[in-house]
């Protein structure tokens, strides 16, 4: 190789090197990836830094006012029920995701059937995925709507009750409902990738499996059981831990339907508000930190399943 | 499983049928039952039950804010929603548009869009040809620090990019969410990277033979095939600046510098008891989305979701 036949001449001008197959490789390094490397430095490594030693402090937004505190920020989130407590709202979205699974599922096995109007069925399911989250944050914000008779009629769902004589519902400042219905709207955003993931994962079987058993008479249910069932249990398994990411890292729905009242407030908004309306930079570092100390467990039981999976 | 491969069956002569079902005693995971017709029936209107079901429960509460999109404010607020417009007004539209800040919105969001999709080709590329082609030391410790990147909450991580963006001087202008897309989008670089991974070494090393430099062979002959990986890219990014609502509400407070978004959040305020206009803004919002999707549906299932599968 041309770098090879000039290491042999010992001595070399810089300009030489920089030519050669070494130096080129150090130079384009170094251009390449300094662009990355300084918004990397600026924005994921400062800022997690930052949010380690934030912990410790009592300070605001502007870094007018700080002061160490020691752990007193961990204490306060360790000891203040109400801070945990949007953990157990996470629950609600969780347990969610596992009827959004096993809806996809359904759905996804059932277009992928003989199906007439698969891709028209398909594409109405899934765009929702496709759509702005303020938007159907506000959608849904009419949809569960209590009407006044002043300045709003009944919503979609009151009109739909009352078409079957029902009474209309507080669906949205109701504590007790309230999660439920915001769990809908995340799950009616959501669903369509699942299923579209679930499609291909389930096309991805060989078709041959799929003659025997019907050569064989199996049945759908059957076919599900062994063949569909079997051949996708990793991706399923996949999507629930994913699940557990997603719902304790719910935000947006909540944040722009109910603004988190009403006992909807989950442990981002709770973290957003305590930085950003309060100021309470150090206590709010702190909760990120916890957060992101649950999700690396996570990640690293994910991790642990799917090398022994492998 | 290979013992289980039923016979070669000729379903018209005698022997085949015994063949087949002397099988099925023998393995009995093929010893299924026959269907009735009538189970079948019932399973396909069943089946069609479902999809019919699932597609109601998505257009439903759309069709209310398509139906109200065209009401007059008077007939909202006296008929039921899923009444039909007595007259279909535009004006809701022309106001959401105009007064509602929906086309600054729009403006905004496609230089965003814009900036923040050249930047992430241009050093996204550039990232994943140096991280995949050359293995060093200095190489390896940057994958591991973007694998561990891609594991932060993005949304909580705001707690303390705020005072970076703020201390650059970028808060409050529309460089913010540019250069945090461009910044923190490690997605791309994997995509570009396991893209990289199926074009030869052999390509580059007769390319450098024949003299080129290293930005030449990016220039000339990587970036040109990696066509198919820019585009998914394109596609995940467009989804997911668009729809991004948090980035530009927490630094883009400006009624001016108005995303779609965040144009629409606003809506709540000022025209909180106005929900034809609000529905007439949403329209406009998703028209875009909805072109995209229909124009691109096979490549969006095919990219978006494998895509992102592989975070």
């Amino acid at each position: 190789m041309a770098a090879a036949t000039k290491a042999n001449t010992k001595k070399r001008s810089v300009s030489e090197w920089l030519r050669g197959y070494t130096g080129q490789k150090y130079m384009t390094t170094i251009i390449f990836l300094f662009i990355p490397i300084v918004l990397m430095i600026l924005f994921t490594v400062i800022p997690a830094v930052n949010m380690g030693i934030f912990s410790f402090q009592e300070r605001d937004q502007f870094g007018a006012s700080v002061k160490w505190v020691g752990f007193d920020n961990y204490k306060t989130l360790f000891s203040d029920s109400s801070y945990f407590e949007t953990f157990i709202n996470s629950l609600y979205y969780f347990a969610g995701s596992f009827v959004q699974q096993a809806v996809a599922l359904l759905v996804a096995t059932i277009l992928c059937t003989k199906i007439k109007f698969a891709n028209l069925f398909k594409g109405i399911i899934f765009f929702p995925y496709m759509m702005n989250g303020v938007a159907v944050s506000l959608i849904f914000r009419r949809f569960f709507q209590k009407g006044d008779g002043i300045t709003n009629t009944e919503g979609t769902l009151n009109s739909i009750l009352m078409l079957f004589g029902a009474d209309p519902v507080k669906w949205l400042s109701n504590t007790d409902i309230v999660n439920w219905c915001l769990v809908f709207a995340s799950v009616w955003r959501y669903i369509g990738f699942d299923i579209i993931m679930y499609i291909g994962a389930i096309q991805s079987i060989s078709p041959d499996i799929y003659e025997a058993a019907d050569l064989d008479g199996a049945n759908s249910w059957q076919r599900f059981r062994y063949i569909i069932f079997p051949g996708i249990r990793p991706i399923i398994a996949l999507q629930l831990i994913l699940a557990i990411k997603g719902s304790i890292s719910v935000f947006e729905i909540p944040y722009i339907i109910t603004g988190g009242r009403f006992g909807t407030s989950t442990f981002v908004i709770r973290t957003i508000d305590t930085a950003f309306t309060y100021q309470h930079v150090g206590l709010a570092s702190a909760m990120a930190v916890v957060l992101l100390a649950i999700i690396l467990i996570v990640t690293g039981i994910q991790k642990a399943i799917f090398k022994e999976g492998k | 499983m290979d013992e289980n491969k039923a016979p070669d069956i000729v379903e018209e002569t005698g022997e085949g049928t015994d063949a087949l079902a002397e099988f099925r005693q023998n393995h009995e995971i093929y010893k299924f039952r026959e269907t009735p017709k009538i189970v079948r029936i019932i399973f396909i209107i069943l089946k069609y039950l479902v999809l019919v079901l699932g597609c109601m429960l998505v257009i439903l509460p759309l069709l209310v804010v398509l139906l109200g999109a065209f009401k007059t404010h008077e007939e909202y607020i006296t008929t039921n929603v899923f009444a039909l417009p007595a007259d279909p007004q535009w004006e809701n539209f022309v106001t959401a548009f105009i007064d509602g800040d929906v086309m600054r919105g729009l403006l905004n969001t496609a230089i965003i869009l814009l900036i923040s999709c050249a930047g992430t080709i241009i050093t996204g590329t550039m990232t994943a040809f140096v991280l995949q082609r050359f293995n060093s030391l200095f190489t390896r410790a940057v994958k591991t620090v973007f694998l561990i990147a891609a594991l932060l909450p993005n949304i909580s991580m705001q707690v303390t990019v705020f005072q970076v963006i703020n201390s650059l001087g970028l808060y409050n202008s529309i460089w913010a969410p540019c250069i945090l897309y461009i910044g923190t989008d490690i997605i791309s670089i994997y995509i570009f990277m396991q893209f990289l991974d199926n074009i030869s070494v052999s390509l580059d090393e007769s390319a450098f033979l024949d003299g080129a430099n290293y930005f030449r062979i990016y220039w000339s002959i990587i970036l040109p095939m990696l066509r198919p990986a820019i585009a998914t890219v394109l596609v995940i990014k467009f989804v997911g600046i668009y729809n991004d609502f948090y980035t530009a509400n927490l630094y883009m407070p400006s009624k001016e510098l108005g995303v779609v978004s965040t144009a629409l959040y606003r809506f709540i305020g000022p025209y909180g008891a106005k929900w034809e206009i609000i529905f007439a803004g949403i329209i406009i919002c998703i028209i875009p989305s909805l072109i995209i999707f229909i124009s691109l549906q096979k490549f969006i299932y095919s990219n978006l979701v494998t895509g992102s599968v592989k975070e």
